[in-house]
């Protein structure tokens, strides 16, 4: 499990697609640059989504894990 | 993650039914969260997606390939296809609303997004959702009837900002 404590927490368990890369958006944009988000999602497809969202916005995804059929994400504020 | 000017897409939404109404607004709000510049165009059955009160209905009748399943029940009852012949989804009133509240049902219980929310995120993520002036006219649509944050406009304006397009859709 990861040692980087966040600066903010996002549940978007229960949502599908797209919801979690949409509510992920929300909740960095007025975060500041180096701060850092966490997600929990349920859904699966998050895993290759939140990858994708990383790599085109430039917020990088500094730590992710699974368990219980939860996904927990670490995106660093560009 | 490059400095060059941001990816565009360009998507023309012309069908008004609720299942087709999913993929233009699905589309459009991840790729602005995704730092695109995106624009919508909305024509024909499309446009009445911009309506402040969306009545976006699914029709089973039309599209046979649509699965039948209820939202409710143990998850056996809930997979199974219920076969619904054109004798029933023609000829009885009422039941593109009844199967439109199935599905209805179905996406909120899969935590899917409503067509509202979705466009709600456009809004406020930017996307540039064209309303077809023709379309307006032809079909007798005003202004007031839409939402606030569109433009009015027609094919050359959809095309100006498709011109310079990385992804045009047309859905």
């Amino acid at each position: 499990m990861s040692q980087i404590s966040p600066d903010q927490e996002l549940d978007c368990r229960g949502m599908n697609c797209p919801l979690p890369v949409l509510k992920t958006k929300k909740a960095l944009n007025p975060m500041e640059g180096g701060q850092v988000l966490k997600v929990t999602a349920t859904d699966p497809g998050s895993v290759a989504d939140m990858a994708a969202f990383s790599r085109r916005t430039g917020n990088e995804l500094v730590d992710q894990s699974q368990g219980d059929g939860e996904f927990v994400f670490f995106f660093r504020r560009k | 993650m490059s400095e060059e000017r941001p990816k565009r897409l360009a998507l023309i939404a012309s069908k008004g039914t609720l299942d087709w109404a999913y993929p233009p607004f699905i589309l459009a709000s991840t790729a602005a969260a995704l730092d695109m510049e995106v624009a919508v165009f909305f024509t024909f059955y499309g446009l009445p997606l911009l309506c402040k009160d969306l009545k976006a209905k699914v029709s089973p009748h039309s599209n046979p390939a649509m699965p039948m399943k209820m939202p409710f029940g143990s998850e056996g009852f809930q997979n199974f296809e219920w076969p619904i012949p054109n004798a029933i989804s023609s000829n009885i009133p009422g039941f593109d609303t009844f199967a439109t509240s199935m599905m209805k049902k179905s996406f909120a219980k899969k935590g899917v997004a409503t067509i509202e929310e979705l466009r709600e995120a456009c809004v406020d993520l930017d996307v540039t959702l064209i309303a077809c002036q023709m379309t307006m006219d032809v079909f007798g649509f005003t202004r007031d009837q839409f939402i606030d944050d569109i433009d009015l406009g027609g094919a050359a304006a959809f095309l100006e900002f498709a011109a310079d397009s990385d992804i045009s859709l047309f859905i």
